[in-house]
């Protein structure tokens, strides 16, 4: 009797409760706070404040420059782009889309940086350049990344891999038969693209210009090292200078406000448009698309996949190696000016380094396999219909996606810097901020892995008097092996990148790496920066190199 | 001995700023000074670490950390750099949550000094040095802090970019048009350097002298110590203000940087470090605390930093103009006290940031 009683009951309810807790608490401290007077009273007067003030309004304005321009760039560049690698016989097809997706380890506030070596209008390394090759006076200057243009730029560079990924997988799955019958009629290779293919990438095209117009919307890092050099805010770093002496935590909550808000309605559309998707499916098998010749224009097309990724990959990654061994980050390492000064600066001096690493990668690990775990969970009970309510579950495991980073930052530092849960000052914070953030993503990867499983396998195991969890341990997460390893790698990067809540949540005992680098910014230490900012892409690179070896491994679990 | 505070006091203390910037209310007499004892050594060695928080510039910060630890084996120093004004909010924020990480703390702003002595979060601890050698302007009356670190915050400029003959003599001077877009500035709302500045450029060239400087398409930096870079970088090819001491180190290290001592005269800034009331590791705070202001350790502060000290005995170095020699400007910490928000707000009217 013992042996066979089923704590599932239990262990879900404390997983839908704890979800509950996990978003509620700082997004109703954050509405709470918003709502409150000074005296304590209700009040709207944070708002009138805010929407009154030009120096909230203006840098509104200007974050919504930002994301619509950021929007259209990215599909203006990914959608040709993915189009060539899932679509055509370009050469090197499968490495550039690897490359696309490792731009994406690089996380966007050392991206802005690299980027500032390269493109500020007086020291950056191409302008130099440029005024070698063409002659032009020194104070004019081909690039000035502090700039609106400048940020827009950078935003975009590391944002195009999302609308990438996501065109390149709907053209992959897009029945080739449509673009056969069409060229059977008589239609030429552009006419089909332009009445067959575009007309059913669109939907996709467009999520991905929501999800591009979300990431611009909610960027803190690369903001906070252009545009205050430039001489203006944006939303997100209007809400971190709230947090200067004495603190707002008030008008940062109402500032927040307005960003989730405009993230809720944005996700809805992108569910809309994502769901209509299915259209173009009609029924029936589909052979594989065939890839369309492009003769003479192989060349010229990998030469301009591999210019487009110059700019968030080579160029910023030999920029960064320049300046971790130069004196000064201006200058062109020589063979005789390469100095260790900066690796041993970073390693044996900066007494910060080694309590960030260990905290980075301890906070990483534990994100990674709690927020796996949990969503392994959610996603199983969603699937399989476990628990009444299943679908509320799955809305809440959902929900982070709507909360940008510095806005969950806010809403955590309210909630946890009074009792019961005193949490700030410790590693804790983080970890809740960490998970929450990274949720969405994990339970929507294990979500449609869980459909690949078939359900016969798990009521076997319990016909066989296994608990639903032991069912869930022993079946179905072998079979799920994958997929968890790469929801676990997923989350380890995303951890690792992660600045816009930690800036907010930090101490000097729980400093990360991210927070490192940025205040190692602000007194423009740069080549303690580039030592950094290599170890960390180092690190990701190498625990997902050791995920995938694991992976690749046969199983040993006996069965 | 306990005095009443007065209102002739406060009026006497503010006649008195002439003297020094240091007048808070007087509240007891000064703890007895303290000499760096091997009973003290041991019971910091007991617990075996603490953290420093400073906005001093990093490298330098870390090199005073490594010279402690050679001292004093066995006590390992956290550094914790960070702009003077987001350590003063963190330090605030960590407080009110019961918070204490900080033992030593070193601000270049002067008047968080005392404001956490107002709000009782310092403790009172006067090292041996202080008290025998310190002139009273450096020192606070109630043994609270003590000044561990001097320096200016002058005008300089990039000597591949400008002649030494156009460069800017006076903040006047900036104002010409030939520097609109090729100055670079940093922040009062995250230096504290550029707050004590902002506060005495306000007072005596007017605010109009800043509407119109935001006006040069100025580059905004935060850090005091991150104009010399762009400087050194060639980013820009003036900065308006920052610190003295990171310039005069990179010149001295052949970069191309050269100071220059406005004829209005030179802000002054004296960064004073205290011991926390609730320091974790309160004997290697006290430790430390009276190491720092030994002439060994000021001395090191301008050999290898640049700095200039407070500490009669300390000398000079001879690549730098003598400190008695500049026209400075009056300090008055205890006027920033009181008006840093107001000063941050108007500075955001003008820069925009």
């Amino acid at each position: 009797m013992t042996r066979s009683f089923d704590l599932s009951r239990t262990v879900l309810a404390a997983v839908a409760a704890l979800l509950a807790a996990m978003i509620a608490l700082p997004v109703g401290w954050l509405l709470v706070v918003s709502l409150t007077a000074k005296d304590g009273g209700v009040t709207l007067a944070n708002f009138v404040a805010l929407f009154t003030d030009p120096t909230f309004v203006d840098p509104l304005i200007t974050t919504l420059i930002i994301a619509c321009s950021v929007s259209a760039i990215c599909c203006l560049v990914a959608a040709p782009l993915g189009w060539l690698v899932a679509r055509t016989d370009m050469p090197f097809a499968r490495t550039i889309r690897m490359l696309v997706m490792a731009s994406l380890v690089t996380p966007p506030f050392v991206g802005a940086i690299a980027w500032e070596m390269l493109a500020a209008p007086n020291s950056g390394l191409l302008n130099q350049l440029w005024r070698l090759l063409s002659g032009m006076p020194p104070d004019e200057a081909l690039f000035d990344i502090y700039s609106l243009g400048g940020l827009i730029f950078v935003i975009s560079c590391y944002t195009f891999p999302y609308v990438f990924i996501l065109v390149a997988n709907a053209l992959d799955r897009m029945p080739g038969e449509l673009e056969d019958a069409s060229s059977m009629l008589g239609a030429r290779t552009w006419q089909t693209a332009r009445l067959i293919t575009v007309p059913l990438a669109l939907p996709t095209l467009l999520a991905g210009a929501l999800v591009a117009f979300l990431q611009a919307l909610n960027l803190f890092g690369s903001p906070a090292i252009l545009a205050i050099p430039a001489g203006f805010h944006t939303l997100t770093t209007r809400i971190w200078s709230l947090f200067q002496f004495p603190p707002k935590p008030e008008l940062a909550a109402a500032a927040s406000v307005p960003l989730l808000v405009l993230t809720v309605v944005l996700l809805r559309a992108q569910a809309m448009a994502l769901g209509r998707r299915g259209y173009a499916v009609l029924g029936g098998k589909y052979g594989a698309p065939r890839p369309i010749r492009l003769g003479l224009l192989r060349v010229p097309a990998v030469a301009l996949a591999l210019f487009v990724l110059a700019m968030p990959l080579f160029l910023p990654y030999a920029a960064l190696f320049n300046s971790a061994f130069s004196r000064v980050a201006s200058r062109i390492v020589g063979p005789e000016t390469i100095t260790l000064h900066n690796v041993k600066f970073t390693f044996l001096e900066l007494s910060s380094t080694m309590p960030a690493l260990k905290n980075t990668f301890l906070l990483a690990t534990a994100s990674a396999t709690l927020g796996a775990l949990l969503a392994l969970m959610i996603a199983y009970i969603v699937a399989r219909k476990a628990v009444r309510g299943y679908r509320a579950l799955g809305f809440l495991a959902t929900a982070p996606l709507a909360i940008p980073g510095i806005v969950l930052g806010v809403g955590l530092f309210l909630a946890y810097t009074r009792p019961p849960l005193a949490l700030y000052g410790t590693l804790w914070i983080l970890l809740i901020a960490f998970v929450t953030i990274e949720l969405p993503a994990a339970y929507q990867q294990l979500g449609s892995a869980f459909h690949a499983v078939h359900p016969e396998l798990e009521e076997a195991g319990r016909m066989l008097g296994a608990t639903r969890l032991r069912t869930l341990a022993d079946i179905t997460a072998p079979l799920l092996r994958s997929a968890v390893i790469a929801t676990w790698c997923f989350i380890f990067v995303a951890t690792i990148r992660e600045l816009s809540a930690a800036v907010i949540l930090f101490t000097s005992e729980t400093k990360v790496l991210s927070v490192l680098i940025f205040d190692l910014k602000e007194s423009g230490d740069v080549g303690a920066i580039a030592v950094l900012s290599l170890t960390m892409v180092a690190i990701t690179t190498v625990v997902i190199a050791a995920a995938n070896r694991l992976h690749a491994r046969p199983q040993s679990r006996p069965a | 001995m306990t005095r009443k505070l007065t209102r002739r006091h406060v009026l006497a203390a503010s006649t008195a700023t002439a003297a020094g910037s240091f007048i808070t209310p007087v509240r007891a007499a000064p703890p007895e000074p303290t000499k760096i004892t091997p009973a003290l050594i041991e019971a910091a060695k007991k617990e075996g670490k603490f953290s420093w928080y400073t906005s001093v510039d990093l490298a330098l910060a870390e090199k005073v950390a490594k010279a402690f630890e050679a001292r004093y084996p066995g006590i390992t120093m956290k550094v914790e750099r960070s702009g003077a004004e987001r350590n003063f909010q963190r330090i605030g924020q960590e407080f009110q949550n019961r918070i204490y990480n900080c033992d030593v703390v070193n601000s270049s702003d002067a008047a968080h000094l005392i404001v956490w002595k107002r709000a009782r979060m310092l403790a009172p601890f006067v090292p041996e040095d202080v008290a025998q050698y310190f002139p009273a302007a450096h020192k606070d009356p109630d043994g609270m802090f003590a000044s561990w670190r001097i320096t200016l915050c002058p005008i300089a400029y990039n000597t591949r970019l400008v002649k030494a003959e156009d460069a800017p003599k006076s903040y006047a001077d900036l104002l010409d048009p030939k520097w609109s877009g090729k100055i670079v500035k940093a922040h009062p709302g995250y230096s504290g350097t550029i707050m004590t500045a902002t506060q005495q450029l306000s007072r005596d060239l007017g605010w109009a002298w800043f509407e119109k400087l935001a006006k040069q398409k100025v580059m905004q930096v935060q850090s005091a110590t991150e104009p010399p870079k762009k400087l050194a970088q060639g980013e820009r090819a003036v900065m308006a203000d920052g610190g003295e001491y990171v310039a005069a180190e990179l010149k001295a290290r052949g970069e191309p940087v050269e100071i220059v001592y406005a004829s209005e005269g030179t802000p002054l800034i004296t960064g004073p470090s205290a011991v926390m009331a609730n320091a974790p590791n309160r004997n290697a705070a006290r430790l430390f605390q009276a190491w720092s202001m030994t002439r060994e350790a000021q001395q090191l502060n301008i050999d290898v930093g640049a700095l200039r000290s407070a500490h009669p005995q300390a000398v000079d170095r001879a690549d730098m103009k003598k400190f008695s020699d500049i026209k400075m400007l009056k300090e008055e910490a205890n006027v920033v006290a009181d008006q840093a928000d107001a000063i941050k707000a108007q500075y955001v009217k003008y820069f925009k940031v």
